[in-house]
């Protein structure tokens, strides 16, 4: 009896010791960016041009790229992983060539993302000449994150109980009928959650548009989707190893580090606080 | 065996039941036979159902009873791997045709779930569900529908202040009869109801049975159940299903108190099951 107890405690001291670890890990990261990052944000530092070869100024040129090209990415990613998670939950009969394609899916989404760089090169700029740009790397970063919008997507699909779809077939809607009117409304709010968490981590992402479209440095804002861009994590990038004068700049890499950890984790937010809304429509 | 059973059945108590001359059966099933991949569920079954009759389907778990309810509105369909042998006429129709449009089949054949399954919609828009998917526009027209169903349903009275709420803050027994609201709501001429009152209370379960009596005066009713006093009670025809096949089929009363097969004596008396 006494063993048993005994037992049990040690193992809920390991297991806080587990979880403890994990958040400091997380506390002292947020910690040092945020004690080292704010001293650097201002007003100008959000909304103005680097300057004197990007040791002063603002990061403005990455925020818009980074949003750009954010957006290509959910443009591309959304309806294409949304249609695929549709016909593969709803519609593709189940046997092995879909078991195969969805274990495909699955393997994608563990291709390091310097990989889908690389691929991004030779489909996007060389073989469809679309050059490096907005367009380019957001196409390639919405092809790295259709693999988590399918899988998220599919499994919100899988929530919604199959009764919902023989109500609707019994009273004569046909399959398109009953998935559009009876399985969609409550699956969405668990399809954004996942997307927009795969377009937060795309956002973060530098390998894919190293390559694909993300420029050293532009002292002007993009014009066109055509354009090379500045993203923020290609800008921390070059400011923590590539730039001349590293201690100087040092600042205005965590400065950028802290605005785009900022940014993340307000998409997260976002994509909680929306599965949480949708959620509280569907109870009601 | 069993065809000829039906045919040379003699009766009966009150004498208004010509079974045996009337053949103007609204259903008949015809050596139909039904696979899960290679497992054989239902072997070879013969039956015919009149108009405006309810018919008890009982049997231990596992004897076919569902699926073959579930056959009416090919509802199994949508499980992959299935097959059938043989025919189901409706009102004459062989409903595995290929010219048969499966939607329509639905509309005609309304189902009832074991497990209530209202839609997270408000009371009105799971009646006017199918309505709306069938294409109807006319508001009016709706409302007057969802009204009636709701009334055959026997639930108006409970709901007619609260349409606009969720059907989930419906109890138990309100959601079962709005499923059935909403299946009446697109006028189909069969019913099927798959153990309907299997997850209600007594007094929840005593109205589904008033209503299934009431509604027998419009449709054709099959019924799953696993109660056999509730068959007793609520059907004019039982069939008595095991390991797929249909051990006898006949008028309830019969079933209940001379039962021709030792196997269905056995069941009804409780010796298994």
């Amino acid at each position: 009896m006494k063993n048993r107890k005994a037992e049990e405690f040690i193992g809920f001291i390991i297991l806080r010791i587990c979880i403890g670890f994990v958040l400091l890990a997380l506390l002292i990261i947020l910690f040092d960016i945020v004690k080292k990052g704010l001293g650097v944000i201002s007003w100008e530092f959000l909304t103005a041009m680097p300057r004197n070869g990007m040791t002063e100024g603002g990061i403005f040129p990455a925020i818009v790229g980074t949003f750009f090209v954010t957006v290509i990415t959910a443009i591309l990613s959304i309806p294409l992983g949304m249609g695929c998670a549709i016909y593969l939950n709803e519609y593709a009969r189940k046997g092995k060539i879909t078991r195969l394609i969805r274990m495909s899916i699955r393997n994608l989404s563990g291709v390091p993302s310097i990989v889908y760089g690389l691929f991004g090169v030779v489909l996007f700029v060389q073989l469809m000449r679309l050059d490096t740009s907005i367009l380019s790397a957001g196409l390639t970063l919405g092809l790295m994150t259709l693999p988590w919008t399918i899988t998220a997507s599919e499994e919100a699909l899988k929530n919604v109980p199959q009764s919902y779809r023989d109500g609707a077939l019994a009273v004569g809607a046909t399959k398109w009928q009953a998935i559009r009117t009876n399985v969609l409304p409550y699956a969405i709010p668990g399809m954004l959650t996942g997307t927009i968490l795969g377009l937060s981590r795309a956002a973060g992402e530098t390998a894919p548009i190293l390559f694909t479209g993300a420029a050293f440095y532009i002292p002007f804002l993009p014009k066109s989707l055509s354009d090379q861009f500045m993203a923020l994590p290609y800008h921390l990038y070059i400011m923590a190893t590539q730039h001349h004068a590293i201690e100087k700049v040092r600042p205005i890499a965590y400065g950028t580090a802290l605005v785009l950890i900022v940014l993340i984790f307000c998409m997260n937010f976002f994509a909680i606080l929306a599965r949480y809304k949708l959620r509280k429509v569907k109870v009601e | 065996m069993i065809d000829n059973k039906i045919e040379t059945v003699e009766h009966n108590q009150n004498g208004s039941m010509n079974y045996i001359k009337d053949n103007n059966f609204k259903i008949s099933v015809e050596k139909f036979s039904f696979y899960y991949e290679s497992a054989q569920a239902l072997k070879n079954i013969d039956l015919k159902i009149k108009k405006n009759t309810v018919v008890g389907i009982i049997g231990p778990s596992g004897c076919g009873k569902s699926t073959f309810l579930r056959c009416f509105n090919r509802m199994n369909d949508t499980i992959p791997g299935i097959r059938y042998e043989g025919e189901i006429h409706i009102d004459g129709n062989n409903i595995f045709d290929r010219n048969l449009d499966v939607v329509d089949l639905r509309r005609n054949v309304g189902m009832v779930f074991q497990k209530s399954n209202p839609f997270p919609k408000s009371i009105f828009e799971n009646v006017a569900y199918g309505l709306k998917i069938n294409g109807i526009r006319d508001k009016s027209y709706i409302a007057t529908k969802v009204e009636k169903s709701l009334h055959n349903a026997a639930l108006w009275e409970e709901v007619k202040d609260r349409l606009h709420q969720s059907a989930f803050s419906l109890s138990g027994g309100q959601q079962q009869r709005l499923c059935i609201a909403r299946a009446l709501a697109v006028e189909p001429e069969v019913l099927l109801l798959d153990e309907p009152a299997s997850a209600l209370d007594p007094i929840a379960t005593a109205k589904v049975e008033e209503l299934i009596q009431e509604l027998k005066k419009k449709y054709t009713i099959i019924i799953v159940t696993h109660n056999m006093q509730q068959a007793a009670r609520i059907s004019d025809y039982t069939a008595f299903f095991m390991l797929g096949e249909l051990i006898e089929y006949d008028i309830t009363n019969k079933i209940f108190t001379k039962p021709s097969e030792k196997i269905t004596e056995d069941y009804i008396t409780g010796r298994f099951g």
